[in-house]
């Protein structure tokens, strides 16, 4: 187990390397004087000489990297052309919004998904399996950020249930922060509910035709035992997957989800930075939001080698 | 010459299928109406969308105008019809990098699996897979601007790896086959074969997934559209009707319901149409179904 965590540990931070590259050349590189880049066209030479000393923009772009990568693995990320605040502070309130947001989605989306997907497999081709692959093939057809509309109609004008949008902030309580996240989950978990209980449907209906279940049936056991004792615990693997692989989509979705219902979260300070044309808090969360992804499919990979020995062996 | 010539019966064979599948000629059905619509936006459509008549603005649905107005009295149902065009255009464009990139660098890799180059093509793939879409569309735009054109190569970018995979598992396993065998005892090269033996074999599974990712990106158009990072003004475009929409969504929520019903029904039917495909091209699922 340990050889395969350390090769996925240095393939992990290999990914890490390559993608600050990508996020560093595409930010700082290619518009050529991020200086100019940021200040627009009216700026007179003076303040853009004086910003590129500011930001350290006179050094050779290899070691501004050098200092850019250093700095994160610090926690430091620069200083907000904008806000004059440390980026790093910027994004620790928005990342409290933006996590909870994408973890409140997770829970409902599996919450949702994996009994609609036992039920289907369980009763498969009936009217109730059909209808429920209907509705996931709908659900999957949905943009989110439609449906979060549709649920500002019905919910917040129509029955004044919740409100609109906006975020009261921790200190408001829990429950009031829940309350306003509420909607925005359910808009961001939908279509990923949809992915989620067909292919828990698909994954169940693959082992229910297993040998083991076969033997199991033989045993004695009911289609339902045996869907319940051997069948689930093995379709779970690629359905664990698929969770881990969401939780990048989640996070990536909220972005959108943010922006309907005016939530303070770091996609609307993405947002906003590109407006303001503040690259370097736009550099920050989008490498924050990758190192995201790549850790998030670095745990997934880990744990489906502990559930499954033979991927210790097999997989480079 | 391809090796698996379609003969005539099997070609029958799947037109039959086809026929019988249901889902398949829903999505079939939904994805001509919205192509005919973008086709037929460019010669004509009900009102000029260009025509601002502020006294006719934010009428409901009715008879003169069946999908009512927006707020500089446009007709909503002449600017999804030219939503559709722009939607099926930047979906399409880049579906068509995916396939163009992705598929002669999965070939590539596969004809040399496990050489430095197969490594190379499947790490960078696993990068550009590890940026959600998304974060490369607000990555581009930051620096380029947004635009339709950035949209295409935000959204095309991310296709490549998923074409380069596919293609490159389904190769890998075709390598192994008697005919390769053959071809290249008889003495053609890995690009040849390539071309003339793997690359037709793998073409059902490529319309397949072209399908899948033409939807997904109508998705990914609609979303960037959203937040202003996409198609931008006059040219309407479905995401950026919804974003005007939203602004306005207490004394016009008519506004909202039908780009997005546009939306939903044509990703619905590239869906369907892709399930439906696959079913027919693989007569083990439909005889499984």
């Amino acid at each position: 187990m340990l050889p395969y965590t350390i090769k996925r540990l240095v393939s992990l931070t290999i990914s890490l390397m390559a993608a600050s590259l990508v996020i560093f050349f595409v930010i700082e590189v290619v518009p050529g004087d991020p200086a100019s880049f940021m200040l627009g066209l009216n700026a007179s030479p003076e303040t853009v000489a004086a910003l590129r000393d500011s930001l350290g923009l006179n050094a050779p772009a290899p070691v501004r990297y050098w200092q850019w990568i250093t700095g994160l693995v610090q926690g430091e990320f620069g200083i907000s052309y904008t806000y004059k605040v440390p980026v790093s502070e910027l994004i620790a309130d928005r990342f409290w919004v933006s996590m909870p947001l994408a973890i409140y989605a997770l829970v409902l989306s599996t919450a949702i998904a994996f009994p609609v997907g036992v039920i289907a497999a369980a009763k498969r081709n009936s009217p109730t399996d059909v209808s429920i692959m209907g509705v996931t093939q709908l659900g999957v057809a949905v943009p989110n950020f439609w449906f979060a509309m549709l649920l500002v109609l019905l919910f917040a004008i129509s029955l004044r249930w919740f409100s609109a949008g906006g975020f009261p902030g921790w200190e408001a309580g829990f429950l009031a922060c829940m309350k306003a996240l509420t909607l925005p989950a359910i808009a961001l978990a939908l279509p990923q509910a949809s992915i989620l209980a067909r292919v828990m449907r698909s994954s169940l209906l693959d082992t229910l035709g297993e040998d083991f279940v076969r033997t199991a049936r033989a045993k004695g056991l009911t289609r339902r035992q045996a869907l319940w004792r051997h069948a689930l615990r093995n379709a779970l693997i690629p359905v664990l997957t698929i969770i881990g692989l969401q939780f990048s989509f989640l996070l990536a979705g909220a972005i959108i989800i943010e922006n309907v219902f005016f939530l303070p979260g770091l996609g609307r300070l993405v947002f906003q930075s590109i407006t303001q044309r503040d690259l370097i808090v736009v550099k920050s969360v989008i490498f924050l939001l990758v190192f995201a992804v790549i850790l998030v499919t670095f745990i997934v990979d880990v744990t489906y080698a502990i559930v499954d020995p033979r991927l210790r062996r097999a997989r480079t | 010459m391809s090796d698996l010539k379609v003969e005539p019966s099997l070609r029958m064979g799947m037109v039959l299928a086809a026929l019988r599948t249901p889902s398949f000629l829903i999505g079939l059905a939904l994805t001509l109406v919205f192509l005919s619509a973008a086709l037929l936006s460019f010669v004509w459509t009900p009102y000029d969308v260009t025509d601002l008549e502020i006294a006719n603005k934010l009428k409901t649905p009715s008879a003169t105008h069946w999908f009512g107005t927006d707020a500089f009295g446009r007709d909503i149902f002449s600017m999804v019809m030219i939503g559709a065009r722009t939607s099926i255009a930047v979906a399409l464009i880049a579906v068509g990098i995916g396939i163009v990139i992705g598929v002669p660098l999965g070939l590539l890799a596969a004809a040399r699996h496990g050489a430095l180059i197969d490594e190379v093509v499947m790490r960078a793939n696993d990068l550009v897979f590890a940026f959600p879409a998304l974060l490369m569309a607000i990555m581009i735009t930051a620096v380029f601007g947004p635009s339709a054109v950035n949209a295409i190569i935000a959204i095309g970018i991310f296709n490549i790896p998923v074409f380069a995979r596919l293609s490159r598992g389904a190769a890998l396993s075709l390598w192994q086959r008697d005919y390769v065998l053959a071809a290249r005892v008889s003495g053609k090269g890995r690009t040849l074969i390539s071309a003339e033996h793997i690359l037709p074999n793998i073409t059902n599974l490529l319309i397949v997934q072209g399908t899948i990712q033409f939807s997904l990106g109508i998705l990914a158009e609609a979303g960037l559209a959203y937040v202003g990072l996409g198609t931008q003004p006059p040219l309407p475009s479905w995401g950026r009707m919804l974003s005007e929409a939203q602004t306005m969504i207490y004394i016009a929520p008519h506004l909202a319901i039908f780009p997005g019903l546009a939306i939903v029904f044509t990703v619905l039917g590239l869906n369907l149409m892709g399930d439906g495909l696959r079913d027919i091209f693989d007569p083990k699922l439909r005889r499984a179904r």
